[in-house]
């Protein structure tokens, strides 16, 4: 095909109706077209218009902030294709996991990246708590959206230990056989911890229990990791998440950015 | 150290050997920054030309760009490691068989080390508490306006250095040697030596007041303990302010009576930790305080 045919084609897409009503104004080279790309686009609307140059290197941000969100996102894409493929019950969680690995399709590179990037979240969103210490970021008038960061480190931190259970086996059950035991020590709603005893508290109506649906690490507690885990905490953190991007941009970047 | 390699690769212990080795990279990355920074204003040259924020670049397609690319590279790094490296997955999960040792998720090993020194409900639930609170407490107590968007050492050395070593000391090297010291039944092991299920350390802790030749769970005992522990965060509290008050310190003065209370209060529970491991592992101390509802 010569470049005028070319030109041509480019033109009746370009003109249609349809492509007009996907892609709201014609992107060329000129400031205000970079602008419009920003603050005309849902995706790119995040973003400030502009931004000071020295922000943008990598040994100030070290980008960790973005690469959480990033892997927050591959995690739900990889977590829903991952659902399709697993029961949240003792009898067949193991052996879903197992059928991943040796007869799904792609089951076994699903599987890797999900750990895989469950744990570079958690690495990722310590060392962004750790950045932002260092520069200071959290200072007035942005203390509020740093405790919301706390938040939502402590809620990645759930996320993967509810994400452990699910492959039902002995590294994850005893992992979160360990990690719940804790429970059972809290004063005054936990059974062995102070004061709980005199409280009334048994292994069977205290705080482990509460978490675990029953007082061992069973189907019970299977089923409710499933459901923190691909549920309950990621709609809390997708909303915190909103909250906490929101408000960087209102509170303004730190540093004169 | 054959045996460090075996380890190495065993469950995820790949992923907790890079973020050794991610925080290492990055607190030099940070540290030199810092020491740049202050070079400069040593040198009176700050804020450099460029940290003006004068010089503004636009988000598209600079900033786009920049995101653009990391993605790509980290969604490479990512596919690469599910690719050459698979997930672990042991045998079906058996409630009859305890694994030796019986490690909680790599994040809250530090948490788990704690409990060789605290009872679960200091170690387990006092703690993670006490951190997450004092974690969102930061920015209501660090009034120091300074160091506000940049790297600095110099102008905010009580604030990084406290926090560099909550998060350095007590949080990443405590996860690394939960994941890679401790092994069968919790027993300490360095690398090179192989983890042996029967071995026994016979170890006889004492209880604080048992020095002095007190029972620690009689009522003087319980007495004493009860003071050491009430004076330590009395006196930890009283004698700095004290000292900054005779001084007619500025920092005090702007702090305020409560702000002053929480940092010392949350201060001085990260030293006492870290006094009681050090009490524990040269003095074998048990508890610095026995009651009969808990013990200290």
């Amino acid at each position: 095909m010569d470049k005028k045919s070319d030109a041509k084609i480019k033109e009746v897409v370009t003109s249609s109706q349809i492509w007009k009503s996907i892609f709201r104004r014609k992107h060329d080279d000129t400031k205000r077209s970079r602008v419009l790309a920003i603050v005309g686009n849902f995706f790119m609307h995040l973003h400030p218009i502009s931004v000071a140059r020295h922000a943008l290197a990598l040994k100030f941000t070290w980008c960790m902030g973005g690469v959480t969100f990033l892997l927050f996102l591959f995690l739900t894409l990889g977590g829903v294709l991952l659902m399709f493929y697993y029961h949240p019950t003792t009898g067949e969680a193991y052996w879903d996991i197992k059928d991943l690995h040796y007869s799904v399709p792609f089951g076994k590179i699903l599987r890797n990246t999900h750990r895989w990037g469950g744990h570079l979240m958690v690495i990722t969103v310590m060392v962004h708590m750790f950045r932002v210490f260092m520069t200071g970021s959290y200072k007035r008038p942005r203390e509020f959206n740093w405790a919301i960061g706390v938040i939502l480190l402590v809620f990645t931190l759930l996320l993967s230990f509810t994400g452990y259970l699910l492959t039902w086996d002995q590294l994850g059950m005893w992992a979160i056989t360990v990690g719940t035991n804790m429970a059972r020590a809290t004063p005054f709603i936990g059974h062995e911890g102070p004061f709980g005893e005199q409280l009334g508290m048994t292994a069977h109506n205290d705080v482990r229990f509460a978490l675990l649906g029953g007082s061992v690490v069973g189907a019970n507690a299977l089923l409710r990791a499933y459901v923190w885990h691909c549920i309950a905490i990621p709609l809390i953190v997708t909303f915190l998440i909103g909250v906490h991007f929101w408000r960087v941009r209102k509170d303004g970047f730190s540093g004169s950015l | 150290m054959s045996n460090i390699i075996h380890i190495l690769f065993l469950k995820d212990n790949e992923a907790i050997a890079l973020f050794g080795i991610i925080v290492i990279f990055f607190v030099i990355v940070a540290f030199r920054e810092a020491i740049k920074n202050d070079r400069l204003k040593r040198e009176g040259k700050w804020p450099p030309e460029e940290q003006s924020g004068k010089d503004k670049v636009l988000a598209w397609p600079f900033l786009v760009r920049k995101e653009f690319l990391v993605a790509i590279f980290v969604m490479m790094g990512v596919l690469i490691w599910g690719i050459v490296r698979n997930a672990p997955l042991e045998e079906f999960a058996n409630a009859n068989v305890t694994p030796n040792p019986s490690k909680a998720p790599w994040y809250f090993l530090g948490l788990q080390e704690m409990l060789v020194y605290f009872d679960p409900w200091i170690a387990g639930v006092l703690f993670p508490s006490l951190i997450i609170v004092g974690l969102m407490a930061i920015p209501y107590i660090d009034i120091n306006p300074k160091g506000n968007g940049y790297y600095t050492f110099r102008e905010r050395k009580f604030a990084v250095s406290v926090f560099a070593f909550g998060f350095l000391f007590l949080w990443v090297v405590l996860i690394i040697v939960g994941v890679f010291f401790r092994g069968t039944g919790w027993l300490w092991y360095w690398p090179w030596q192989e983890w042996d299920p029967h071995a026994i350390v016979a170890e006889t802790n004492y209880d604080f007041t048992q020095f002095i030749g007190i029972d620690s769970k009689s009522l003087l005992g319980s007495v004493i303990g009860g003071s050491v522990v009430v004076m330590y965060y009395f006196l930890g509290m009283a004698i700095p302010y004290a000292i900054m008050r005779a001084k007619n310190s500025g920092t005090l003065q702007k702090l305020g009576f409560i702000r002053y209370m929480v940092v010392a209060f949350l201060f001085w529970s990260m030293i006492g930790l870290t006094i009681k491991i050090f009490l524990r592992l040269v003095f074998h101390l048990k508890y610095a305080w026995v009651t009969p509802w808990f013990n200290i």
